[in-house]
Protein backbone atom coordinates (compact mmCIF):
# COMPACT_ATOMS: atom_id res chain seq x y z
CA UNK A 1 0.00 0.00 0.00
CA UNK A 2 2.69 2.56 0.68
CA UNK A 3 6.25 1.91 0.50
CA UNK A 4 9.03 4.07 1.37
CA UNK A 5 12.26 3.38 0.43
CA UNK A 6 15.81 5.67 1.53
CA UNK A 7 13.64 8.54 2.13
CA UNK A 8 16.01 11.30 2.95
CA UNK A 9 14.47 14.88 3.76
CA UNK A 10 17.20 17.81 4.79
CA UNK A 11 16.25 21.76 5.33
CA UNK A 12 18.44 23.61 4.28
CA UNK A 13 21.99 21.94 5.70
CA UNK A 14 19.59 20.48 8.53
CA UNK A 15 19.72 16.66 7.30
CA UNK A 16 16.06 15.43 9.30
CA UNK A 17 15.34 12.18 7.55
CA UNK A 18 18.53 10.24 6.84
CA UNK A 19 16.92 7.03 4.92
CA UNK A 20 14.39 5.93 5.91
CA UNK A 21 12.50 2.34 4.38
CA UNK A 22 9.03 1.43 5.35
CA UNK A 23 6.19 -0.99 4.11
CA UNK A 24 2.62 -0.59 5.33
CA UNK A 25 0.58 -3.36 3.68
CA UNK A 26 -3.45 -3.04 3.42
CA UNK A 27 -5.92 -2.37 6.24
CA UNK A 28 -2.14 -2.28 8.79
CA UNK A 29 -2.09 0.56 11.21
CA UNK A 30 1.47 1.29 11.87
CA UNK A 31 2.05 3.57 14.97
CA UNK A 32 4.98 5.61 14.92
CA UNK A 33 6.40 7.02 18.43
CA UNK A 34 9.72 8.83 19.16
CA UNK A 35 10.67 12.03 20.91
CA UNK A 36 10.10 15.54 19.89
CA UNK A 37 11.89 16.48 16.54
CA UNK A 38 12.90 13.34 15.83
CA UNK A 39 11.33 13.76 12.24
CA UNK A 40 8.56 11.46 12.63
CA UNK A 41 6.08 14.83 11.40
CA UNK A 42 8.49 15.79 8.19
CA UNK A 43 8.16 11.54 7.53
CA UNK A 44 4.29 11.80 7.26
CA UNK A 45 4.42 14.82 5.43
CA UNK A 46 6.52 13.33 2.64
CA UNK A 47 4.19 10.81 2.49
CA UNK A 48 1.60 13.40 0.74
CA UNK A 49 4.21 15.68 -0.75
CA UNK A 50 3.67 18.38 2.37
CA UNK A 51 7.20 18.66 1.85
CA UNK A 52 9.43 18.02 -0.84
CA UNK A 53 11.75 14.84 -0.85
CA UNK A 54 15.41 15.46 -1.12
CA UNK A 55 16.02 11.82 -1.80
CA UNK A 56 14.72 8.37 -2.22
CA UNK A 57 11.26 7.11 -3.01
CA UNK A 58 7.69 6.86 -1.65
CA UNK A 59 5.37 4.45 -3.12
CA UNK A 60 1.32 5.08 -2.78
CA UNK A 61 -0.32 1.99 -4.28
CA UNK A 62 2.55 1.09 -6.75
CA UNK A 63 2.38 4.86 -8.30
CA UNK A 64 6.00 6.63 -7.22
CA UNK A 65 4.50 10.16 -5.87
CA UNK A 66 8.57 11.60 -6.32
CA UNK A 67 8.42 10.92 -10.07
CA UNK A 68 7.61 14.40 -11.44
CA UNK A 69 4.85 12.98 -13.89
CA UNK A 70 2.69 11.28 -11.29
CA UNK A 71 -0.27 13.58 -10.71
CA UNK A 72 0.69 14.30 -6.87
CA UNK A 73 -3.28 16.13 -6.64
CA UNK A 74 -4.82 12.63 -7.45
CA UNK A 75 -2.30 11.00 -4.56
CA UNK A 76 -3.37 13.20 -2.63
CA UNK A 77 -7.72 12.24 -2.92
CA UNK A 78 -6.49 9.23 -2.11
CA UNK A 79 -4.68 9.78 1.52
CA UNK A 80 -6.46 11.61 4.04
CA UNK A 81 -4.38 13.34 6.49
CA UNK A 82 -5.21 15.10 10.01
CA UNK A 83 -3.42 17.53 11.82
CA UNK A 84 -2.49 18.13 15.12
CA UNK A 85 -3.96 21.63 14.92
CA UNK A 86 -7.20 20.39 13.16
CA UNK A 87 -6.87 22.99 10.46
CA UNK A 88 -10.46 23.00 9.71
CA UNK A 89 -11.51 26.12 7.34
CA UNK A 90 -12.97 28.70 9.90
CA UNK A 91 -15.23 30.58 7.53
CA UNK A 92 -17.17 27.62 6.43
CA UNK A 93 -19.74 25.50 9.01
CA UNK A 94 -18.71 22.20 9.66
CA UNK A 95 -20.67 20.36 6.57
CA UNK A 96 -19.33 23.06 4.52
CA UNK A 97 -15.89 22.10 5.57
CA UNK A 98 -16.52 18.04 4.81
CA UNK A 99 -17.84 19.04 1.78
CA UNK A 100 -15.73 21.21 -0.35
CA UNK A 101 -13.34 19.06 -1.40
CA UNK A 102 -15.66 16.42 -2.34
CA UNK A 103 -17.56 19.16 -4.30
CA UNK A 104 -14.93 21.15 -6.08
CA UNK A 105 -12.02 18.34 -6.28
CA UNK A 106 -14.48 15.41 -7.31
CA UNK A 107 -16.86 17.36 -8.58
CA UNK A 108 -19.82 14.91 -6.91
CA UNK A 109 -23.42 16.73 -6.63
CA UNK A 110 -24.20 18.60 -3.88
CA UNK A 111 -27.38 17.15 -2.41
CA UNK A 112 -24.96 13.44 -2.72
CA UNK A 113 -22.14 15.05 -0.72
CA UNK A 114 -24.36 16.68 1.74
CA UNK A 115 -26.09 12.91 2.81
CA UNK A 116 -22.37 11.61 2.39
CA UNK A 117 -21.32 14.35 4.88
CA UNK A 118 -24.44 13.43 7.44
CA UNK A 119 -23.51 10.07 7.16
CA UNK A 120 -19.84 10.99 8.32
CA UNK A 121 -21.21 13.27 10.59
CA UNK A 122 -23.02 10.34 12.14
CA UNK A 123 -20.02 8.41 12.19
CA UNK A 124 -18.18 10.77 14.27
CA UNK A 125 -21.24 11.80 16.66
CA UNK A 126 -21.77 15.01 15.72
CA UNK A 127 -24.81 15.27 13.23
CA UNK A 128 -26.31 18.21 15.33
CA UNK A 129 -23.17 20.05 14.45
CA UNK A 130 -23.35 20.06 10.58
CA UNK A 131 -24.23 24.12 10.78
CA UNK A 132 -21.89 25.02 12.93
CA UNK A 133 -18.51 26.99 12.50
CA UNK A 134 -15.67 25.13 13.53
CA UNK A 135 -15.09 28.08 16.54
CA UNK A 136 -18.43 26.82 18.36
CA UNK A 137 -16.58 23.50 18.74
CA UNK A 138 -14.70 21.95 21.39
CA UNK A 139 -10.99 20.88 20.54
CA UNK A 140 -12.01 17.39 20.35
CA UNK A 141 -15.05 17.76 18.57
CA UNK A 142 -12.81 20.33 15.99
CA UNK A 143 -10.57 17.08 15.71
CA UNK A 144 -13.74 14.78 14.77
CA UNK A 145 -14.93 17.05 11.92
CA UNK A 146 -11.23 17.45 10.43
CA UNK A 147 -11.40 12.77 10.54
CA UNK A 148 -14.75 13.55 8.92
CA UNK A 149 -13.35 15.93 6.26
CA UNK A 150 -11.19 13.37 5.44
CA UNK A 151 -12.71 10.77 5.31
CA UNK A 152 -15.40 12.52 3.08
CA UNK A 153 -13.01 12.44 0.14
CA UNK A 154 -13.10 8.04 0.85
CA UNK A 155 -9.44 7.79 1.12
CA UNK A 156 -7.51 4.63 1.37
CA UNK A 157 -4.89 5.85 3.95
CA UNK A 158 -4.84 7.72 6.52
CA UNK A 159 -2.46 9.61 7.96
CA UNK A 160 -2.74 10.90 11.80
CA UNK A 161 -0.13 13.49 13.16
CA UNK A 162 -0.65 13.88 17.22
CA UNK A 163 -3.97 14.01 16.71
CA UNK A 164 -4.47 14.62 20.34
CA UNK A 165 -1.68 15.94 21.58
CA UNK A 166 -3.65 19.88 21.21
CA UNK A 167 -6.43 18.21 23.05
CA UNK A 168 -7.56 18.88 26.78
CA UNK A 169 -7.00 15.34 28.31
CA UNK A 170 -10.87 14.98 28.83
CA UNK A 171 -11.06 15.11 25.04
CA UNK A 172 -8.70 12.76 23.80
CA UNK A 173 -10.79 9.18 24.51
CA UNK A 174 -13.23 11.24 22.33
CA UNK A 175 -10.99 11.20 19.33
CA UNK A 176 -9.02 7.63 19.60
CA UNK A 177 -12.30 6.13 19.59
CA UNK A 178 -13.51 7.31 16.34
CA UNK A 179 -9.57 6.52 15.29
CA UNK A 180 -9.88 3.22 16.90
CA UNK A 181 -13.57 2.34 15.12
CA UNK A 182 -11.81 3.40 11.51
CA UNK A 183 -8.80 0.79 12.57
CA UNK A 184 -11.77 -1.94 12.92
CA UNK A 185 -12.93 -0.68 9.64
CA UNK A 186 -9.93 -1.86 8.23
CA UNK A 187 -8.44 1.41 6.94
CA UNK A 188 -4.84 1.84 6.35
CA UNK A 189 -3.79 4.14 8.39
CA UNK A 190 -0.17 5.34 9.71
CA UNK A 191 -0.83 7.42 13.53
CA UNK A 192 2.00 9.32 14.91
CA UNK A 193 1.11 9.71 18.35
CA UNK A 194 1.98 10.08 22.14
CA UNK A 195 -0.83 7.73 23.59
CA UNK A 196 0.94 4.98 24.52
CA UNK A 197 -1.95 2.84 25.05
CA UNK A 198 -3.46 3.54 22.05
CA UNK A 199 -0.67 2.14 20.23
CA UNK A 200 -0.70 -0.66 22.03
CA UNK A 201 -4.34 -1.55 21.92
CA UNK A 202 -5.06 -0.67 18.21
CA UNK A 203 -1.05 -0.70 15.99
CA UNK A 204 -0.56 -3.76 13.93
CA UNK A 205 2.98 -2.36 14.35
CA UNK A 206 5.05 0.35 16.18
CA UNK A 207 7.93 2.31 14.86
CA UNK A 208 10.53 3.95 16.98
CA UNK A 209 11.73 7.03 15.07
CA UNK A 210 15.28 8.85 16.48
CA UNK A 211 17.13 11.39 14.29
CA UNK A 212 15.63 11.16 11.43
CA UNK A 213 15.83 7.25 11.54
CA UNK A 214 13.88 4.68 11.77
CA UNK A 215 15.57 2.82 15.22
CA UNK A 216 13.61 -0.20 16.17
CA UNK A 217 10.21 -1.57 14.70
CA UNK A 218 8.22 -4.79 15.94
CA UNK A 219 4.74 -5.82 17.43
CA UNK A 220 3.35 -3.50 19.79
CA UNK A 221 3.80 -5.75 22.99
CA UNK A 222 7.53 -6.27 21.86
CA UNK A 223 8.46 -2.76 21.70
CA UNK A 224 6.78 -1.96 24.99
CA UNK A 225 7.80 -5.49 26.74
CA UNK A 226 11.22 -6.18 25.48
CA UNK A 227 12.63 -2.70 23.48
CA UNK A 228 15.85 -4.27 21.80
CA UNK A 229 17.61 -0.78 21.89
CA UNK A 230 19.17 1.64 24.23
CA UNK A 231 17.16 4.43 22.67
CA UNK A 232 14.00 2.63 22.52
CA UNK A 233 14.39 1.85 25.73
CA UNK A 234 15.65 5.46 27.56
CA UNK A 235 12.61 7.05 25.41
CA UNK A 236 9.94 4.31 26.68
CA UNK A 237 11.05 4.62 30.30
CA UNK A 238 9.94 8.29 30.25
CA UNK A 239 7.13 8.45 28.84
CA UNK A 240 5.60 4.66 30.32
CA UNK B 1 -15.66 87.77 9.83
CA UNK B 2 -17.48 87.64 6.78
CA UNK B 3 -17.72 84.72 5.32
CA UNK B 4 -18.96 84.93 1.64
CA UNK B 5 -21.46 82.34 1.25
CA UNK B 6 -22.29 84.36 -2.18
CA UNK B 7 -18.74 83.03 -3.83
CA UNK B 8 -19.80 79.26 -3.18
CA UNK B 9 -23.33 79.61 -4.28
CA UNK B 10 -22.09 81.14 -7.48
CA UNK B 11 -19.43 78.36 -8.13
CA UNK B 12 -21.21 75.29 -6.76
CA UNK B 13 -22.06 73.98 -9.91
CA UNK B 14 -18.48 73.83 -10.51
CA UNK B 15 -18.05 72.18 -6.99
CA UNK B 16 -20.38 69.82 -8.14
CA UNK B 17 -19.07 68.91 -11.02
CA UNK B 18 -15.54 68.70 -9.25
CA UNK B 19 -16.87 66.28 -6.88
CA UNK B 20 -18.31 63.71 -9.41
CA UNK B 21 -14.75 63.83 -11.18
CA UNK B 22 -13.07 63.39 -7.71
CA UNK B 23 -15.65 60.54 -6.86
CA UNK B 24 -15.19 58.84 -11.01
CA UNK B 25 -11.39 59.39 -10.33
CA UNK B 26 -10.83 57.60 -6.62
CA UNK B 27 -13.34 54.84 -7.90
CA UNK B 28 -11.41 54.26 -11.21
CA UNK B 29 -8.51 54.59 -9.16
CA UNK B 30 -9.65 51.58 -6.60
CA UNK B 31 -11.10 49.41 -8.62
CA UNK B 32 -7.83 49.24 -11.22
CA UNK B 33 -5.86 49.86 -8.59
CA UNK B 34 -7.35 46.80 -6.35
CA UNK B 35 -6.92 44.35 -9.64
CA UNK B 36 -3.69 45.38 -10.20
CA UNK B 37 -2.76 45.33 -6.61
CA UNK B 38 -3.74 41.28 -6.42
CA UNK B 39 -1.81 40.94 -9.53
CA UNK B 40 1.35 42.36 -8.50
CA UNK B 41 1.21 41.14 -4.61
CA UNK B 42 1.08 37.57 -6.07
CA UNK B 43 3.44 38.45 -8.29
CA UNK B 44 5.74 39.25 -5.84
CA UNK B 45 4.75 35.95 -4.00
CA UNK B 46 6.09 33.79 -6.32
CA UNK B 47 9.05 31.02 -5.33
CA UNK B 48 11.13 31.40 -8.15
CA UNK B 49 12.85 34.60 -6.85
CA UNK B 50 13.48 36.44 -10.53
CA UNK B 51 10.26 36.38 -11.53
CA UNK B 52 9.00 38.02 -8.30
CA UNK B 53 11.90 41.21 -8.61
CA UNK B 54 9.86 43.44 -11.06
CA UNK B 55 6.92 43.00 -8.91
CA UNK B 56 9.57 43.91 -6.05
CA UNK B 57 11.10 46.85 -8.06
CA UNK B 58 7.30 48.29 -8.97
CA UNK B 59 6.27 48.37 -5.59
CA UNK B 60 9.77 49.66 -4.42
CA UNK B 61 9.25 52.57 -7.00
CA UNK B 62 5.84 53.40 -6.83
CA UNK B 63 5.53 53.29 -2.81
CA UNK B 64 9.50 54.81 -2.57
CA UNK B 65 8.83 57.74 -4.83
CA UNK B 66 5.97 60.95 -4.21
CA UNK B 67 2.27 60.45 -5.92
CA UNK B 68 3.42 64.29 -7.05
CA UNK B 69 6.33 63.48 -9.08
CA UNK B 70 4.65 60.22 -10.67
CA UNK B 71 1.55 62.42 -11.79
CA UNK B 72 3.72 65.00 -13.17
CA UNK B 73 6.08 62.00 -14.99
CA UNK B 74 2.77 60.14 -16.04
CA UNK B 75 0.88 63.56 -17.51
CA UNK B 76 3.57 65.44 -19.28
CA UNK B 77 5.67 62.05 -20.41
CA UNK B 78 3.77 59.02 -20.14
CA UNK B 79 0.56 59.49 -21.81
CA UNK B 80 1.99 62.13 -24.49
CA UNK B 81 3.67 59.24 -25.67
CA UNK B 82 0.69 56.74 -25.52
CA UNK B 83 -2.29 59.31 -26.86
CA UNK B 84 0.11 62.27 -28.58
CA UNK B 85 -1.31 64.38 -26.32
CA UNK B 86 -1.77 64.91 -22.60
CA UNK B 87 -4.63 64.87 -21.14
CA UNK B 88 -5.45 65.54 -16.93
CA UNK B 89 -7.93 62.75 -16.39
CA UNK B 90 -6.14 60.00 -18.10
CA UNK B 91 -2.70 60.56 -16.67
CA UNK B 92 -4.38 60.89 -13.06
CA UNK B 93 -6.45 57.72 -13.25
CA UNK B 94 -3.18 56.42 -14.48
CA UNK B 95 -0.96 57.39 -11.77
CA UNK B 96 -3.60 57.02 -9.01
CA UNK B 97 -4.15 53.23 -9.86
CA UNK B 98 -0.21 53.02 -10.14
CA UNK B 99 0.51 54.09 -7.13
CA UNK B 100 -2.86 52.71 -5.10
CA UNK B 101 -1.84 48.98 -6.81
CA UNK B 102 1.67 48.83 -5.06
CA UNK B 103 0.35 49.49 -1.21
CA UNK B 104 -2.69 47.24 -2.54
CA UNK B 105 -0.36 44.23 -3.66
CA UNK B 106 1.25 44.54 -0.24
CA UNK B 107 -1.88 44.81 1.59
CA UNK B 108 -2.89 41.25 -0.31
CA UNK B 109 0.17 39.83 0.13
CA UNK B 110 -0.30 40.85 4.08
CA UNK B 111 -3.00 39.14 4.20
CA UNK B 112 -2.61 36.42 2.54
CA UNK B 113 0.67 35.50 4.39
CA UNK B 114 -1.29 35.91 7.97
CA UNK B 115 -3.22 32.97 7.18
CA UNK B 116 -1.98 29.55 8.78
CA UNK B 117 -0.24 27.53 6.83
CA UNK B 118 -2.02 25.02 8.09
CA UNK B 119 -4.88 25.80 6.13
CA UNK B 120 -3.28 25.87 2.62
CA UNK B 121 -1.69 22.31 3.96
CA UNK B 122 -4.98 20.84 4.51
CA UNK B 123 -6.93 22.03 1.48
CA UNK B 124 -3.97 20.33 -0.49
CA UNK B 125 -4.23 17.43 1.74
CA UNK B 126 -7.66 16.86 0.84
CA UNK B 127 -6.31 17.02 -3.27
CA UNK B 128 -7.20 20.31 -4.33
CA UNK B 129 -4.94 21.94 -6.76
CA UNK B 130 -2.64 25.37 -5.47
CA UNK B 131 -5.57 27.00 -7.35
CA UNK B 132 -8.36 25.44 -5.57
CA UNK B 133 -7.10 25.94 -2.32
CA UNK B 134 -6.65 29.67 -2.71
CA UNK B 135 -9.95 30.47 -3.87
CA UNK B 136 -11.93 28.37 -1.54
CA UNK B 137 -9.83 28.34 1.34
CA UNK B 138 -6.96 30.79 1.22
CA UNK B 139 -8.79 34.27 -0.09
CA UNK B 140 -12.15 34.12 1.50
CA UNK B 141 -10.25 34.34 5.06
CA UNK B 142 -7.46 36.71 3.98
CA UNK B 143 -9.82 39.21 2.18
CA UNK B 144 -11.95 39.45 5.48
CA UNK B 145 -8.07 40.82 7.65
CA UNK B 146 -7.97 43.45 4.18
CA UNK B 147 -10.85 45.12 4.20
CA UNK B 148 -9.44 47.65 7.04
CA UNK B 149 -6.24 48.20 5.89
CA UNK B 150 -7.44 48.53 2.04
CA UNK B 151 -10.62 50.96 3.45
CA UNK B 152 -7.53 52.85 4.48
CA UNK B 153 -6.02 52.96 1.19
CA UNK B 154 -9.06 53.57 -0.43
CA UNK B 155 -9.42 56.83 1.82
CA UNK B 156 -5.76 58.33 0.95
CA UNK B 157 -6.37 57.63 -2.22
CA UNK B 158 -9.39 59.44 -2.63
CA UNK B 159 -7.34 62.69 -0.77
CA UNK B 160 -4.31 62.24 -3.05
CA UNK B 161 -6.98 62.71 -5.92
CA UNK B 162 -6.46 66.36 -4.97
CA UNK B 163 -3.03 66.44 -6.54
CA UNK B 164 -4.99 66.15 -9.90
CA UNK B 165 -5.78 69.71 -9.78
CA UNK B 166 -1.67 70.32 -10.46
CA UNK B 167 -2.46 69.01 -13.68
CA UNK B 168 -5.51 70.98 -14.47
CA UNK B 169 -7.70 68.24 -13.66
CA UNK B 170 -11.00 69.84 -12.79
CA UNK B 171 -11.79 68.02 -9.53
CA UNK B 172 -12.49 69.62 -6.07
CA UNK B 173 -9.17 70.96 -5.80
CA UNK B 174 -8.61 72.29 -9.11
CA UNK B 175 -12.21 74.64 -8.40
CA UNK B 176 -10.87 75.31 -5.27
CA UNK B 177 -7.93 76.65 -6.74
CA UNK B 178 -9.43 78.67 -8.85
CA UNK B 179 -11.90 80.36 -6.88
CA UNK B 180 -9.38 81.45 -4.55
CA UNK B 181 -7.80 83.05 -7.49
CA UNK B 182 -10.41 84.94 -8.76
CA UNK B 183 -10.97 86.42 -5.39
CA UNK B 184 -8.29 86.40 -3.79
CA UNK B 185 -9.90 84.54 -0.54
CA UNK B 186 -8.46 81.79 1.10
CA UNK B 187 -11.72 80.13 3.67
CA UNK B 188 -14.27 80.00 1.65
CA UNK B 189 -12.54 78.06 -1.06
CA UNK B 190 -10.38 75.35 1.10
CA UNK B 191 -12.82 75.69 3.96
CA UNK B 192 -15.26 74.34 1.13
CA UNK B 193 -13.05 71.51 -0.55
CA UNK B 194 -11.86 70.26 2.88
CA UNK B 195 -15.64 69.46 4.03
CA UNK B 196 -16.19 67.85 0.61
CA UNK B 197 -13.59 65.88 1.39
CA UNK B 198 -14.47 65.11 5.19
CA UNK B 199 -18.13 63.97 3.90
CA UNK B 200 -16.56 61.69 0.97
CA UNK B 201 -14.07 59.97 3.46
CA UNK B 202 -16.80 59.46 6.80
CA UNK B 203 -18.98 58.28 3.62
CA UNK B 204 -16.20 55.51 2.39
CA UNK B 205 -15.74 54.62 6.52
CA UNK B 206 -19.15 54.27 7.25
CA UNK B 207 -19.55 51.85 4.40
CA UNK B 208 -16.51 50.25 5.14
CA UNK B 209 -17.80 49.91 8.57
CA UNK B 210 -21.00 48.17 7.40
CA UNK B 211 -19.68 45.79 5.37
CA UNK B 212 -16.94 44.78 7.84
CA UNK B 213 -19.63 44.14 10.39
CA UNK B 214 -21.86 42.32 8.01
CA UNK B 215 -19.08 39.65 7.09
CA UNK B 216 -17.77 39.29 10.75
CA UNK B 217 -21.25 38.12 11.79
CA UNK B 218 -21.55 35.90 8.89
N1 LIG C 1 9.91 23.67 7.56
C1 LIG C 1 11.00 23.38 8.28
N2 LIG C 1 12.13 24.08 8.10
C2 LIG C 1 13.26 23.80 8.82
N3 LIG C 1 13.35 22.82 9.70
C3 LIG C 1 12.25 22.07 9.93
C4 LIG C 1 11.03 22.30 9.24
N4 LIG C 1 10.12 21.40 9.66
C5 LIG C 1 10.75 20.64 10.58
N5 LIG C 1 12.04 21.03 10.74
C6 LIG C 1 13.02 20.42 11.66
O1 LIG C 1 13.04 19.06 11.40
C7 LIG C 1 13.22 18.34 12.60
C8 LIG C 1 12.15 17.28 12.71
O2 LIG C 1 10.91 17.90 12.86
P1 LIG C 1 9.56 17.10 12.92
O3 LIG C 1 9.45 16.22 11.76
O4 LIG C 1 8.48 18.09 13.14
O5 LIG C 1 9.74 16.23 14.24
P2 LIG C 1 8.69 15.53 15.18
O6 LIG C 1 7.36 15.55 14.48
O7 LIG C 1 9.22 14.15 15.40
O8 LIG C 1 8.67 16.32 16.44
C9 LIG C 1 13.20 19.34 13.72
O9 LIG C 1 14.52 19.58 14.13
C10 LIG C 1 12.60 20.56 13.09
O10 LIG C 1 13.16 21.71 13.68
MG1 LIG D 1 5.57 16.46 15.01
Amino acid sequence: MIKVENLQKTFGSHKVLNGINVVVQPQEVVVVIGPSGSGKSTFLRCINLLETITDGHVLIEEVDITDKSSNINKVREEVGMVFQHFNLFPHKTVMENITLAPLKVRGIPEQQARSKGMELLKKVGLEDKAEAYPDSLSGGQKQRVAIARALAMEPKIMLFDEPTSALDPEMVGEVLEVIKQLAREGMTMVVVTHEMGFAREVGDRVIFMDGGLIIEENKPREIFENPQHERTKAFLSKVL
Amino acid sequence: MDFRFDMIIEYSPYLIKGTLLTIGLSLAGILIGTVLGLFIGLGKMQRRRLLAWPFVWYITFFRGTPLFVQILLIHFGVVPMLIGQTNGIVATIIALSLNAAAYIAEIFRAGIQSIDRGQMEAARSLGMTHVQAMRYVILPQAFKRMIPPLGNEFIVLIKESSLAAIVATPEIMYWGRVMAGKYYRVWEPYLTAAIIYLILTISLSFLLNILERRLKTE
